[in-house]
């Protein structure tokens, strides 16, 4: 893989509401190369509000996101290039295979040189899968063909909204595998999760909603 | 990967799914020619009747037709997430947008062109006005395509927009159906209608190049 420079992304006075309640506001921090956030917060703390919000989705109410020092809306294409969401939607055609699938997210997003469909779905354990329609797949083997994405995707910066939600252990294992590999390459992560999830690399930094929280 | 890859995959993709659910696409069809000949049936069935009022019906029923298909181009992309990474892509929204408005034409815009000539038969209508419907018809309903998406997209997210997208479209087809109904009717009659054509030329020039931007636009807003 060619050597990329270092990204950060800063977040500075971030606020959001929601309807007329304010979800947070005064929100600081700043994420380097392999660094992980571990967004935390009651149901309804705004964690995917804040996710959609990192994600240029949605229009902050309040302060200001900026990509390599540069505020988010003037450098769109060069952040997106670096970018991959995965939400609380899979963001996959059911009428579509999972190959069919992960063909489309290749023109939409920059892939690794070496990247591989087959490779990426063995990974994810949809080994013998990938010519099913994902109608017939369950709710937890469509979540593995939306992060099959990552083992896929040339970019450093994850958002990932309750990324474990419905996988079983070797799923969750899996998944922790490979967002410590990816933070290992100089990956940035902000994830969300209810769980207790162990990383190789240690406990991520967290960042609790509702709290006044700050990282 | 250059655009032009992407192009053809976004529209690979599109044209997969259209065919994967190919009994839906003959129902705005069925609808087309069910509603051009309810006209006979209600009225006298007298030939120079039907005749004088044929291409009027039959861009009604045509405006009416697309609108039945409009929901389909970007309300499932919105309901399953995949409209989020469209939006999320590095590559211009507005010429991912307008490769699903082309998609949409090609499933829905033209196999109405296609059935026209069967109900400007139906409808009594003189054989020198056959060439000014297809050629109005073939520049008309791409502008149909791309307004209607407009509006689907600002009313993507409400949850029950059908009567409201009518609102808010069939207005803006007003110029269209005019120009349109006017060039059949001016062949028909055995005069020049290159001029209404022209003009619906340019509406097609317009929406062409402004409605990518209006829709991309418009997603963004229904994201939020």
């Amino acid at each position: 893989m060619s050597v990329v420079p270092n990204h950060t992304l800063r977040i500075q006075g971030l606020g959001c509401e929601r309807g007329d309640r304010r979800l947070f506001s005064a929100l600081d921090f700043q994420l380097g190369a392999g660094e992980v956030l571990r967004v935390e917060g009651a149901n309804g703390s705004g964690k995917t509000t804040l996710l959609r919000t990192l994600c240029g989705l949605r229009r902050p109410d309040e302060g200001e996101i900026l990509w390599d020092g540069e505020p988010l809306a003037r450098v769109r294409p060069e952040f997106n290039a670096e970018l991959t969401y995965i939400g609380h939607l899979p963001g996959i055609k059911v009428d579509l295979t999972p190959l069919e699938n992960l063909a489309v997210d290749g023109a939409l997003h920059r892939t690794r040189p070496d990247a591989d469909a087959m490779a990426a779905l063995d990974a994810v354990g949809l080994f013998g899968f990938e010519d099913l329609p994902a109608r017939t797949l369950s709710a937890g083997q469509r979540r593995r063909v939306a992060l099959a994405r990552l083992f896929l995707m040339d970019t450093r910066l994850w958002v990932l909204d309750e990324p474990f939600t419905a996988l079983d252990v070797r799923g969750v294992e899996m998944l922790a595998a490979c967002i410590d590999e990816h933070v290992a390459r100089g990956g940035m992560v902000i994830f969300t999760t209810h769980q207790a999830i162990r990383f190789g690399s240690g406990e991520p930094r967290s960042l609790v909603l509702g709290a006044e929280g700050r990282a | 990967m250059n655009l032009f890859e992407v192009t053809r995959r976004m529209l690979r993709r599109d044209l997969l799914l259209a065919y994967r659910h190919r009994g839906e696409l003959a129902n705005p069809l069925v609808f087309f020619l069910i509603v051009v000949s309810l006209f006979p049936l209600s009225l006298e069935p007298d030939p120079r009747l039907l005749a004088t009022i044929g291409s009027g019906v039959i861009w009604v029923a045509a405006l009416l037709a697309t609108m039945l298909s409009l929901d389909a181009m970007f309300r499932p992309d919105f309901e399953d997430g995949t409209l989020e990474q469209l939006m999320l892509s590095p590559h211009p929204v507005a010429l991912l947008v307008l490769v699903r408005v082309f998609a949409h034409w090609l499933v829905a815009g033209l196999p109405l062109i296609l059935l026209s000539p069967l109900l400007a038969m139906l409808m009594n209508l003189p054989g020198e006005a056959l060439p000014a419907l297809l050629a109005s018809l073939a520049l008309g309903t791409p502008v149909l395509s791309l307004v209607g998406a407009i509006g689907v997209a600002l009313t993507v997210a409400l949850r029950r927009s059908g009567v409201l997208l009518s609102l808010l479209v069939l207005p803006l087809y007003i110029p269209v159906l005019i120009f349109g109904a006017r060039a059949v009717t001016d062949a028909a009659a055995g005069l020049p209608w290159s001029g209404p054509l022209l003009f619906i030329g340019a509406l097609l020039a317009l929406a062409l190049t402004l409605a990518p931007l209006a829709i991309a636009g418009a997603l963004r807003i229904s994201l939020e």
